[in-house]
């Protein structure tokens, strides 16, 4: 398997000093990441996702090398990335929504001509990528606008292309999206697939808007207290989640709840009623009954709402 | 090569960024000159009192003053370099990004530091001086090469300066809150480089002790060579060595640091 990304059983704990009393602290072990396993082939877009404190960052804090794993194997391009850093860090982009790479008091430009230095990214190709991810960033008017008087989403959108002008073959995004309206959420999603296909830079995206994995990722992770939960397609977390469709159901008039086999009704509201049945069943036999039997108006199927899976998928693993 | 450029790039960056601040610069000029007023009088009234304490004459101890008032600033003495920023971004987590760079932590720092040392130098010390030695009976050497001897000796201060401040910065990264610690260091800083009384009236062991310790390199080595004091060679010496140790000291703690010590938040 061509992993581009490789982890094998990888652990990160945190010690942390605990207050138990007066005067007193006792030691505790967090168990941010507990035998993380997974892979990711080159020029792959994934989706990373799991609820707040699930170990998101602290796993791509050590797909950047800034942390050192407490066990396991983790390889990225073949490195190791908190043994060879600097080697690596040619190598990837990294943007953290919540912080800035940028120079705050500066204009953006001197961000970037500093970043050209760092990266000593050759003359020619430094011009080259400025001007590509200036004109699809939409940055051109802010380039001599300090980087403390830019909106949010620019400066996301600033951030975005600091992280890309040495060409990294692969770019980590941690909540990128967070706290951007809708607008600019678009702008950031429509780049990212841009970039994905056409320079085939493998993107690992960690979100809690489920908006950008579903427009932009075909495979997503989600992980709980530091374990894999789920890997695969998105859909495929309607299986595994166990939800369920929605058929909405207009009668002639108001009449007790309907009786179908293998579907159960989960509202009634005048004449209307909704039925649940499982997401992987056809719709088709459950219709034919109901029109056989029942004075049928209308009727219309739902799909079960993604966001309502992994919320009922998270909730579930606190309870265990 | 490549490095250097890299480095000259934060450099003129700090330079800038402090440029940016010109509400702030100005209060700073005003402040310094304020204060170096306050210095003047009394130290009149001490030497008046004491005519040649520790080897100066009246219009040196005048020098003296206001040439501590340049260097406030510059060698952020009772604080405000580039430490603070430092400081903040290990306390929130935000030195995550300056770890990932393909950036050496300690010359990045150093790299802006110098520049903001050099903005301050001449936006703040440089205004609070020449009003000093106009106003006042000031000695000034009319020898070039004893004000260049001189502005050697100011670098190697800023290489000094920084490599204690460093120090103080990276202890964030074990205390998080830092604030005792640099309090602590202002206060020390202030008094053992000499910015409250030079060192050379310390008598005894104290002034031995004194003058020996890396804070002497800030303000009394660079006086010296001006006031033709010192030997520039064997100033050179002092503060390269402390230069020396103390830079070295800070890459053993950083590299202690980042291998062991976390990076906060999500
Ligand atoms: N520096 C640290 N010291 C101690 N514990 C930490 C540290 N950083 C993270 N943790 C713990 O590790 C766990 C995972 O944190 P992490 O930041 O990776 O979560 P996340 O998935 O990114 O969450 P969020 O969605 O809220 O950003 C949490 O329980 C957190 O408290
Ligand atoms: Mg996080």
């Amino acid at each position: 398997m061509d992993g581009f990304i490789t982890l094998d059983e990888v652990e990160k704990v945190f010690s942390v000093r605990r207050k138990t009393g007066f005067l007193r602290r006792e030691r505790q072990e967090v168990r941010a990441v507990d035998s993380l396993s997974f892979t990711v082939a080159r020029g792959e877009m994934v989706g990373y996702i799991g609820p707040n404190g699930a170990g998101k960052s602290t796993t791509i804090k050590m797909l950047t090398g800034i942390l050192t794993p407490s066990g396991g194997r983790l390889r990225v391009a073949g490195i190791d990335p908190s043994r060879e850093r600097s080697r690596l860090a040619h190598r990837i982009g990294v943007v953290f929504g919540q912080r800035t790479t940028l120079w705050w008091d500066l204009p953006l430009i001197d961000s970037y001509r500093l970043t050209h230095r760092m990266y000593r990214i050759p003359n020619a190709r430094y011009r080259e990528n400025l001007d590509r991810l200036v004109e699809l960033l939409e940055l051109r008017t802010l380039l001599d606008t300090p980087v403390r008087q830019l909106s949010l989403g620019q400066r996301m959108r600033g951030d975005i292309a600091a992280a890309l002008l040495h060409d990294p073959e692969v770019l980590y995004l941690d909540e990128p999206t967070i706290g951007l309206d809708v607008v600019s959420k678009a702008k950031v999603r429509g780049f990212l697939r841009e970039l994905n296909a056409a320079q085939g830079t493998t993107v690992l995206l960690t979100t809690h808007d489920l908006q950008d994995i579903e427009q932009l990722c075909s495979r997503v992770m989600v992980i709980d207290h530091g374990r894999l939960m789920y890997d695969g397609p998105l859909t495929g977390l309607h299986e595994a989640g166990e939800s369920e469709r929605t058929l909405v159901v207009d009668l002639e008039r108001e009449l007790p709840p309907v009786e179908v086999p293998s579907a159960r009704v989960v509202r009634v509201e005048g004449p209307r009623q909704w039925l649940a049945f499982p997401a992987g069943q056809s719709a088709a036999p459950v219709v034919a009954r109901l029109a056989a039997e029942y004075p049928l108006v209308d009727l219309s199927v739902r799909e079960p709402d993604i966001e309502a899976v992994i919320a009922k998928m998270y909730a579930e693993r606190a309870v265990s | 090569m490549g490095a250097g450029r890299l480095y000259a790039t934060v450099a003129l960056g700090g330079f800038r960024r402090y440029a940016t601040y010109r509400a702030a610069t100005a209060a700073g000029v005003f402040t310094n000159t304020v204060f170096g007023l306050i210095l003047v009088y009394t130290y009149r009234a001490l030497w008046d009192l004491k005519p040649h304490l520790g080897g100066y004459d009246q219009a040196q101890a005048i020098t003296y003053v206001w040439l501590g008032q340049a260097f406030l600033s510059t060698l952020a003495i009772s604080g405000g370099g580039v430490e603070d920023e430092l400081m903040e971004r290990i306390r929130t987590g935000d030195v995550a990004i300056d770890l990932y760079r393909p950036a050496d932590l300690q010359l990045w720092w150093l790299a802006a530091d110098l520049g903001r040392a050099f903005f301050q130098l001449l936006g703040r010390g440089v205004v609070p001086f020449v009003f000093g030695a106009l106003v006042f009976p000031a000695y000034l050497p009319a020898d070039a090469g004893r004000w260049a001897a001189f502005l050697v000796a100011v670098v190697l201060a800023m290489l000094v300066g920084f490599g204690l401040r460093y120090l103080v910065a990276l202890s964030a990264f074990w205390l998080l809150d830092g604030t005792g610690m640099t309090q602590m260091t202002w206060l020390l800083g202030y008094f053992c480089s000499g910015m409250l009384l030079p060192l050379n009236v310390f008598p005894g062991a104290l002034g031995t002790v004194v003058r020996a310790l890396p804070w002497s390199s800030l303000l009394q080595a660079p006086a010296d060579i001006l006031l033709g004091h010192g030997d520039p060679l064997r100033t050179y010496l002092f503060q390269g060595a402390w230069a020396v140790v103390l830079l070295g000291a800070g890459r053993l703690l950083q590299s202690a640091a980042t291998r062991r010590v976390v990076v906060q938040g999500g």
